[in-house]
């Protein structure tokens, strides 16, 4: 039975927040009253990555795509989309002015300058059901590994393919997948990170939600690839709904012989089970993450030895991260030159950017290596809201740095931002304006750091707890200028003595920003200034004389009596008193008080 | 406080997990998981507990207890309130939300309040950073929350 329409529901986190699931239940509901439920049809996808403007309605065939759907919309899009063939005009996606064509969605500037590999099913199939991610030549890339190639066939095509850690290092896949191969034991494991905690990257909660059996043939493949017959997924406990798409995801696979025993009759076994992270940063950490697998504190070792010689239990084990394994089938069925022929020279293929903060269009982004930085801001991002000036972005999370308005230029791969001071990390890119104090955005991030630090090394455990206090001094208006000097000290030992890379990179925010806004907190030391008016400690109540008519609730207001003055003259505010509660400022009716 | 008691009948539902595992070697982490999904929350008699049946000592079990912060040793509220305090929601003022939170309820990050029914705990990124700044209640996620919509939001669930 082939339905005339199809109705795509994004079924995201993001979305189903914004009510995704009765606006799916509407569709079925008015479908039915209608008589149309045998020609229409509703499928919940993966997330679109325009979370900004969720939830998100696609209608084929015409690729009519309707944003900010509510539940009580779903009637008119039936009675006129459906029925009459009269597009919704008011809720279609538009980013001109002339919103009254239906596009496609790549014919919307956010989709059309993108490039979905890793994200090539996000958005596009039921990812509950097997059936859809075959039709869209699911398992064909483990079909072709296990009857036509030999296992170092497959290295040697990740390696032609210059396929790169998504995770963060960024080191090549096809050679971590070599050293694990060369090994002889008799055990070896995979293992997929899916324990993204860098705060405000998405990407693999969305391809695990939107495409979980990419990952699963992916570490098939990679079995295969390394000689090992059992895999682990490590996911974070906080995404319920990616945990719960995998388990079927599997129990389908393992339905088609598609996992398990004797995978497509070809002899080979694979095995995969799920582990559940339980809220621990540094389990993002290779060894560390081995070692909560085991059950133990997720504490990471000295390498080496390497886990490609000794991992999981102590045997050869690879790990790579979600969106790397996503890129695998295709690779593999589209062949390493072409995979090869996107990007720059030193970084191939795509990257996933969870693009937020100061932006219009806030979502996931896959773009090709190499795109300006400008680009994904301006054409791709919409820019920034409420005319504000653009200051910065930070990408590679805690152990990354930010990439200042003059370098907005830079072709976006993994050495250049290395070189800015920053790195691609995981993918999350967090856009900061002018009201964003760098300070305050260097004290944020250690202070994850100190929070998440495991403790077994000094350098991290003691080190990033002395940079912090450090920085809450200065955010407080008592720092001095020697400060300055200590942080890059305490900051510079830190990277070289510290165990792992959480340690080592820990330091890097501050460095960043010492870089590039060195003015910044050179006013907060010396002029005892927040320019981005962030610092409350900083910054004082006062009254405007002209505006102030002397009514004088703000005094009967404030609790600590620092308000003083005559009726119908302007007041005062004894700075030695203020606490800076703010009620005086809200008490006035005259916007009389500022805060600056 | 009878949702917190430990129960015979919860111990039980607890073995009969452990029992169907075809390896404890390793299990911790699962089995910890599955007792905080039972109890609510890992008092020091359920660690004891997992200790005996996994055969491992009681230090080993705590030690993993108290290095992730999913798990928690202390009951917690009827209804849960995560302010979401990853990068996005920082840079779209998180801090203020958690601060109207915390006035408003009378308690700290972390705390239950005195009658059982609110926690707050503050997460790193629920990945709806579209949405930022999130808080999530039992689950739900609020997005793009004002700091003046704080007190409605507790409001809908102070009844349930």
């Amino acid at each position: 039975m082939i339905s005339r329409t199809h109705v795509l529901v994004c079924g995201g986190t993001g979305c189903a927040a914004s009510k995704s699931t009765e606006i799916m239940a509407q569709f079925e509901k008015h479908f039915l009253a209608k008589g149309i439920e045998k020609e229409a049809k509703v499928v919940k996808t993966g997330c679109f990555g325009l979370c900004e403007k969720g939830p998100i309605v696609v209608i084929y065939p015409e690729g009519a795509t309707y944003a900010n759907v509510k539940p009580e919309d779903v009637k008119e899009i039936v009675e006129e989309h459906l029925l009459k063939g009269r597009i919704v005009k008011r809720l279609l996606l538009g980013d001109t002015e002339a919103q009254d064509v239906a596009r496609s969605l790549e014919n919307v500037g956010f989709f059309s300058r993108q490039l979905r590999i890793a994200l090539r099913n996000c958005g596009v199939i039921n990812p509950e059901v097997i059936d859809e991610y075959i039709a869209r030549d699911g398992y064909a890339a483990l079909g072709k590994v296990l009857t036509k190639m030999k296992p170092q066939d497959v290295i040697a095509e990740m390696k032609k393919s210059g396929l790169r850690g998504r995770g963060g290092g960024g080191f090549p896949t096809g050679m971590k997948w070599e050293f694990a191969a060369v090994q002889k034991a008799d055990r070896k494991y995979v293992c997929c990170n899916a324990d993204e905690g860098d705060p405000g990257a998405f990407m693999d909660r969305s391809v695990l939600e939107g495409d979980p059996h990419s990952i699963i043939e992916a570490m098939a493949i990679a079995g295969y690839a390394i000689g090992a017959n059992q895999g682990y997924v490590y996911v974070r406990a906080e995404y319920p709904i990616a945990v719960q798409r995998l388990r079927l995801a599997m129990d389908q696979a393992r339905g088609y012989g598609l996992l398990g025993k004797n995978i497509f009759e070809t002899g080979f076994d694979f095995e995969l089970e799920i582990r559940l992270g339980a809220g621990a940063f540094v389990c993002g950490e290779e060894t560390a993450l081995m070692t909560s697998i085991e059950g133990h504190r997720g504490e990471p070792r000295p390498r080496p030895p390497f886990p490609a010689v000794k991992g999981l239990w102590q045997k050869p084990t690879i790990l790579n991260n979600v969106e790397t394994f996503a890129n695998v089938p295709v690779i593999i069925n589209k062949g390493a030159d072409w995979f090869a022929s996107i990007g720059t020279e030193k970084s191939k293929g795509t990257k996933v950017f969870a693009v937020g903060g100061k932006i219009n269009n806030t979502g996931l982004v896959e773009i090709p290596m190499g795109t300006p930085l400008r680009e994904v801001i301006y054409d791709i991002g919409g820019g920034i809201p409420n005319g504000k000036a653009f200051k910065a972005v930070q990408t590679g999370g805690p152990s990354g740095g930010c990439i200042p308005a003059a370098h907005i230029d830079v072709p976006i791969e993994y050495d250049t931002l290395i070189a800015l001071g920053s790195m691609m990390g995981s993918g999350g890119m967090i856009v900061m304006d002018e009201d964003n104090c760098m300070v305050d955005i260097a004290r944020f991030f250690l202070e994850f750091t100190v929070d998440e630090s495991c403790g077994k090394c000094p350098p991290c455990r003691i080190g990033t707890k002395r940079m912090l206090e450090i920085l809450e001094r200065i955010t407080q208006g008592k720092g001095e200028l020697s400060d300055l000097e200590k942080l890059e000290t305490l900051a510079n030992s830190i990277k070289q003595s510290a165990l792992c890379g959480l340690g080592q990179t820990a330091p890097n925010p501050v460095l960043s920003t010492l870089r590039y806004f060195r003015d910044e907190y050179l006013a907060h030391v010396v002029d005892k200034k927040c320019p981005a008016g962030v610092c409350k400690a900083m910054m004082t109540y006062s009254i405007v004389e002209d505006k102030c008519k002397g009514c004088g609730i703000c005094a009967k207001r404030c609790p600590v009596d620092a308000i003083s003055g005559v009726v119908k003259l302007p007041y005062r505010i004894d700075q030695g008193k203020c606490i800076k509660c703010g009620v005086c400022m809200d008490s006035c009716k005259f916007a009389a008080i500022t805060f600056k | 406080m009878c949702k917190n008691a430990l129960t015979e009948e919860k111990f039980r539902e607890l073995d009969s997990y452990v029992d169907t595992l075809p390896e404890k070697h390793g299990m911790l982490i699962s089995v910890l998981h599955r007792a905080q999904g039972i109890f609510g929350y890992l008092p020091k008699e359920v660690q004891l507990h997992v200790a005996r049946s996994l055969n491992l000592t009681a230090a080993k079990v705590y030690g993993v207890v108290s290095f992730y912060s999913y798990f928690t040793e202390e009951p917690r509220g009827d209804h849960i309130i995560n302010v979401c305090t990853g990068t996005a929601c920082f840079v779209r003022g998180a801090e203020g939300i958690l601060k109207e939170l915390e006035n408003h309820l009378g308690i700290k990050s972390g705390q239950t309040t005195p009658d059982g029914r609110f926690t707050i705990d503050a997460l790193r990124c629920v990945g709806a950073c579209g949405l930022a700044p999130v808080i999530m209640v039992d689950g739900k996620v609020y997005g793009r929350v004002k700091t003046g919509e704080v007190t409605g939001i507790v409001k809908e669930y102070a009844e349930v």
